[in-house]
Parts: C-alpha cells; sequence; structure tokens
C-alpha cells in the first residue's frame, strides 16, 4: 500500500486533530502510520525530533502488540507514557494509523481520553476513505528496476 | 511503502539494512551518521543492549534533495542481527522500500549470510513482497581485513553464494573505514527512488 496525501486530504484531517487540540489543551497531536512515517502533526511540537518519535512510536506499537498477542490479546489500541511534566499517550486509529498526543500537566488524561474517542471514529472513516478508495496502486508484477 | 504528501510536496522511504548479526549494519549507518552534514541528516536513535548488539533497531533520517519537485527524505534503519530476533526484523521490515543486505566477509560466517538471506526472503513474503522486485543492493563489509590473520572469502564466492539468483548491484565495503559505504546508499537511494517515480507516475495514471 502507497500513503499519498493531497492538501484536501490533509484539510480533512486536520479538521478532526485541530478538535482534539483545541478542546483538550494538548501541546499537539501526531498521525503515523503504522511502518513509522510520520502522516501530519498539528500544534506546537515545540523542539522534538519528530521523525526519531515516528519511528520509535510505530515500533513501541509493534513491541506491545507483541505482548498482547502473548497474552491473548490481538493488540493493545491505546498506550499512555507519563513523565514529570510531560506526557504521551497513544491511540489506533484503523488498521494503519496511530495518533500520538503531547500534553503537559495543564490538562488531564481523562480530558484528552475523552476528546480522543469522540472523534477516533469519525477521522478513522476519513482516513480509511483517503487509503482505500483512489490511492491503492497495483504494483505487482512490476519489474526490478534496472 | 512510501508516503507521498502533495501537500508538502515531499517524498519519503524506508530503507533496512538487514543482515547477520555482527556484520556491521549498525557500523554502515554510525559512518554515514558521522559523514553527513548537519542540514541533512536528523539524529541517530540506537535501541541497543550493552554488548553493542541492536536489540531493536537504529534508525537515521537523512534528506537526499529534490526529485521531479519532491524533497526526497529516506529513513534507515538496522535490524537486530541474531536469530531469536525475528519478530523485531519482521516488525522494521513494514513498509519497507528498499533493502540493503549486508554480508559479512570473515569465511567462519559464510553459513550465516546465507541463513540470513533466505530469512529475508521469507520475511519479505510474509508482507507480500518478493525478494526479486524488491529495490535490493548487497554489500560485501569487512573487505578490509583481507591480509590479515582473520580470514576472508573471495568476492566472487559471496557473489556466488548470494548473488547469483539475484543478480541485484553489490559493492565491497569496509564499514569501519567507510570504504563503500556512501556507494551502497547512493545505489539503493537510486534504485528506491526510481521504483518510488514509477509509483508516482501510476498514481498520476490512475487519477487521470
Amino acid at each position: 500500500m502507497n500513503i499519498i496525501i493531497t492538501k484536501e486530504d490533509l484539510k480533512k484531517i486536520n479538521f478532526f486533530l485541530d478538535k482534539v487540540v483545541s478542546s483538550s489543551l494538548a501541546h499537539s497531536v501526531l498521525l503515523i502510520d503504522r511502518s513509522g512515517q510520520l502522516i501530519t502533526q498539528y500544534g506546537n511540537t515545540l523542539d522534538i525530533d519528530i521523525l526519531s518519535l515516528s519511528a520509535l512510536t510505530a515500533a513501541n506499537f509493534g513491541a506491545t502488540a507483541e505482548i498482547a498477542k502473548i497474552l491473548g490479546e490481538e493488540e493493545f489500541t491505546l498506550l499512555f507514557h507519563k513523565g514529570k511534566s510531560e506526557n504521551v499517550y497513544f491511540t489506533a486509529i484503523g488498521e494503519h494509523v496511530i495518533m500520538v498526543t503531547l500534553f503537559d500537566d495543564k490538562t488531564s488524561l481523562g480530558l484528552i481520553r475523552l476528546r480522543i474517542n469522540q472523534i477516533a471514529e469519525d477521522l478513522s472513516r476519513t482516513l480509511a476513505s483517503i487509503f482505500e478508495e483512489k490511492r491503492e496502486v497495483t504494483v505487482s508484477g512490476l519489474q526490478r528496476p534496472s | 511503502m512510501p508516503f507521498i504528501n502533495f501537500s508538502k510536496d515531499e517524498i519519503q522511504c524506508k530503507i533496512v539494512y538487514y543482515g547477520a548479526g555482527f556484520c556491521g549494519k549498525t557500523t554502515n549507518l554510525q559512518y554515514i551518521f558521522a559523514q553527513m552534514g548537519e542540514d541533512t541528516k536528523g539524529k541517530m536513535v540506537s535501541i541497543d543492549t550493552r554488548g553493542d548488539r541492536t536489540l531493536f533497531f537504529d534508525f537515521l533520517s537523512l534528506n537526499l534533495g529534490k526529485i521531479r519537485g519532491f524533497d526526497v527524505r529516506v529513513q534507515l534503519y538496522t535490524v537486530p542481527g541474531q536469530v531469536h530476533y525475528d519478530a523485531t526484523r519482521k516488525l522494521v521490515l513494514k513498509g519497507v522500500d528498499g533493502v540493503v543486505f549486508v554480508a559479512d566477509s570473515l569465511k567462519v560466517q559464510r553459513k550465516k549470510n546465507i541463513e540470513s538471506l533466505i530469512n529475508l526472503a521469507k520475511n519479505l513474503a510474509e508482507k507480500g513482497i518478493s525478494i526479486r522486485t524488491v529495490p535490493l543492493v548487497i554489500q560485501y563489509n569487512k573487505r578490509d581485513l583481507d591480509g590479515t590473520d582473520s580470514e576472508i572469502l573471495p568476492v566472487e564466492i559471496l557473489e556466488k553464494d548470494l548473488n547469483s539468483m539475484l543478480k541485484v548491484p553489490s559493492y565491497s565495503a569496509s564499514a569501519l573505514k567507510g570504504a563503500g559505504v556512501f556507494e551502497t546508499l547512493r545505489e539503493i537511494s537510486k534504485l528506491v527512488v526510481k521504483d518510488v517515480s514509477r509509483k508516482i507516475m501510476l498514481v498520476d495514471q490512475q487519477l487521470k
């Protein structure tokens, strides 16, 4: 599968991310795909290394999915890491995407979870339509480029 | 799986360095990281154990400049080489666009190279990718040991062992000293970008 995002797609996605950021007081929200590629970021991401964060998040999700399997679960759909002042909340959005929400002690985990739950299903549907409807490029049968 | 962002005119691709334990995958990335300019590279992230063995992966993001108006960013990953970390290797291979297979030239590692290449083919196949079509470059590492006490295999033998069927571009290298490292990176980047450009053209056609 190739992920291709146009300006219109990004507008649709950012509509949901804006809702989360503005209603929950989170710093920022990132959307990344399961292979570790950053799809988009919204809000104030300060001065952090977003690309490494994306790669590590995908790995983190993959690793905990294996833990889930050992316990007889398919996967854990949310993860939460708490620091002294910075926290991060990971949510699976559909099959291919992980939403990463960064927030500090100005807000609470409960509010973050509530706001994300309110948009998760709609965002998941939007992403599914972006990925599946038009952009599935069939590359099987192609030869190695010489 | 390239990620093409039309709103930022950016293409992101994933290249994975694969190979048996201690063959020099991480050393390749470390050399690249040390040589690249600050403006083109991100941080290098390594998740390893104390004994210098990669536990999960190494990660390095590079900006390769523009192609057809798109900024091309490649993300280099390594996998852990040891046999028992197969689950981790599968995770890292997710969404791969190109592979560098690093072969250890040491004679004692001959069997491990072959096993690792077979393992790569198997893990790619599980993701619906054929080792015969994925952009792939083979690197014969540790050539600097030639003439020392450590016995290494001639390149012809390594070619016969690993590349007689695949017939992909291959390079002699010393990841430690840097010889062949950028040649390998340049070739795999070229193959991946070519592959991605072809996909973009296909998308263009399908969207029209």
